[in-house]
């Protein structure tokens, strides 16, 4: 009998190694987790040999559709939440009636005076992608007397008056996004004279 | 199990399985990995001339005539660009392509023969740091230096003008190429009419 006895093999397999791992891994990527933002609104940015990182927080970005439709948002629902009570009080009326659901927004832009419809409504990225007039925040069209209203302007200023002078502008724009928007929006910047902002771009290697 | 005796203890098998663990924290790792963004999105800084300080077109034209340089931006991610005084556009005007063009004769080449004492520096400081420490000191220097040299009496002032016809891509192209060739005096302006009647003369198509 114990010439053919066979050993018996264990076939259990010490995980505790791999969990150690696995451990580690989860806790590096906990940690380094900035989630991708839900942005109803697909941009495709440029590539640029620029490699100036863009600041992490108290950051107000313009949003630029291929179609040249402004949107806004801001990166924390603090900022967004100042930023509605400040529109509220610039504005002498009420701008935004429901200032909790506001703050959660990702993004907004409609006119001033659709924008608490928008909010109650079902289908907010649908109506942010579509080509009505009540999509995308008028930003005039830069000419001296246009009757278009400029509440890209009202917007901005109020987010300078509620998140202070270190707030960071940044515009981001699709690639195919006409100049002409862009200039409508750098007008109204500078008309209230927001002269240093950033643009966003991809990185790009130089082709030298 | 019949019990054949109250004092034989049964042999407990100590081992934990690890299997269920490992498999859920594979489960989390991949999503933190699906949901996060490493790379942060590159930026580039623009201080754009206030209203207050804008150039009036005598001061505009006090830039010396043989540091002048201004490019024009249009749809067909075409471009033209003179050098001089805007009177002699007319018989200066010549298109190029963005980046190095087919044979070497794109804008970037343009602005490097156009730019070059101060381009040449710019490599020379680049070898200089390359075999330095770098530290925080280095970089600051280097940067100093580097706007030192662009800021430099002599260097060209370019003039950006981009028609309503370009789109944001030519716009971050062009302000790539500047940063590329180590132009440090430039300036976004408006696309005026006369622009515009020189480009039709060379068959550039506008919308109106």
């Amino acid at each position: 009998m114990g010439r053919f006895k066979v050993t018996k093999q264990d076939t259990f397999i010490d995980m505790t190694p791999m969990s150690d791992v696995m451990v580690l891994l989860l806790t590096f990527f906990m940690l380094t987790a900035t989630f991708v933002k839900d942005e109803p609104v697909k941009v495709n940015t440029p590539g640029s040999v620029s490699e100036i990182k863009i600041p992490a927080s108290n950051l107000l970005t313009i949003f630029v559709s291929p179609k040249g439709k402004v949107y806004l948002s801001m990166d924390s629902p603090q900022g967004m939440r100042n930023l509605a009570e400040q529109v509220n009080t610039d504005q002498e009326a009420t701008v935004i009636s429901d200032i909790e659901t506001f703050s959660k927004l990702p993004m907004f832009g409609t006119p001033m005076n659709v924008i608490n419809a928008w909010m109650k409504a079902e289908n907010k990225n649908d109506l942010l992608n579509s080509n009505s007039p009540e999509a995308g925040i008028p930003c005039g069209s830069g000419e001296e007397g246009s009757l278009e209203k400029d509440e890209l302007k009202v917007w901005v200023t109020a987010a300078r008056e509620a998140c202070g002078e270190n707030m960071r502008i940044a515009i981001k724009a699709d690639h195919r996004t006409p100049y002409k928007t862009i200039k409508n929006v750098m007008n109204s910047l500078r008309s209230i004279h927001e002269n240093r902002y950033n643009l966003i771009t991809s990185l790009k290697g130089a082709d030298d | 199990m019949t019990k054949t005796g109250a004092s034989k203890q049964k042999k407990m098998n100590a081992r934990v399985d690890f299997t269920p663990m490992v498999d859920m924290i594979m489960l989390l790792v991949t999503f933190f990995m699906l949901c996060t963004t490493l790379l942060k999105p590159q930026t580039m800084e623009i201080a754009m001339p206030s209203d207050k300080e804008d150039l009036k077109d005598e001061e505009r034209n006090q830039a010396k005539a043989s540091e002048a340089m201004t490019i024009l931006l249009t749809g067909g991610d075409r471009l033209f660009y003179f050098e001089g005084k805007t009177e002699n556009a007319r018989e200066n005007l010549k298109e190029t392509q963005y980046g190095k063009g087919g044979n070497g004769d794109g804008i970037r080449n343009v602005l490097r023969a156009k730019n070059h004492v101060a381009y040449k520096k710019i490599l020379d400081l680049k070898k200089e740091f390359e075999t330095r420490d770098i530290n925080e000191n280095s970089k600051k220097e280097y940067k100093e230096r580097l706007d030192e040299i662009k800021s430099e009496k002599g260097t060209p002032t370019v003039i950006i003008k981009a028609a309503d016809e370009a789109t944001y891509r030519n716009l971050i192209d062009i302000l790539d190429e500047m940063s590329l060739c180590g132009v440090g005096k430039y300036v976004i302006d408006k696309f005026s009419e006369s622009d515009k009647e020189l480009l039709k003369e060379k068959g550039v198509k506008f919308e109106q």
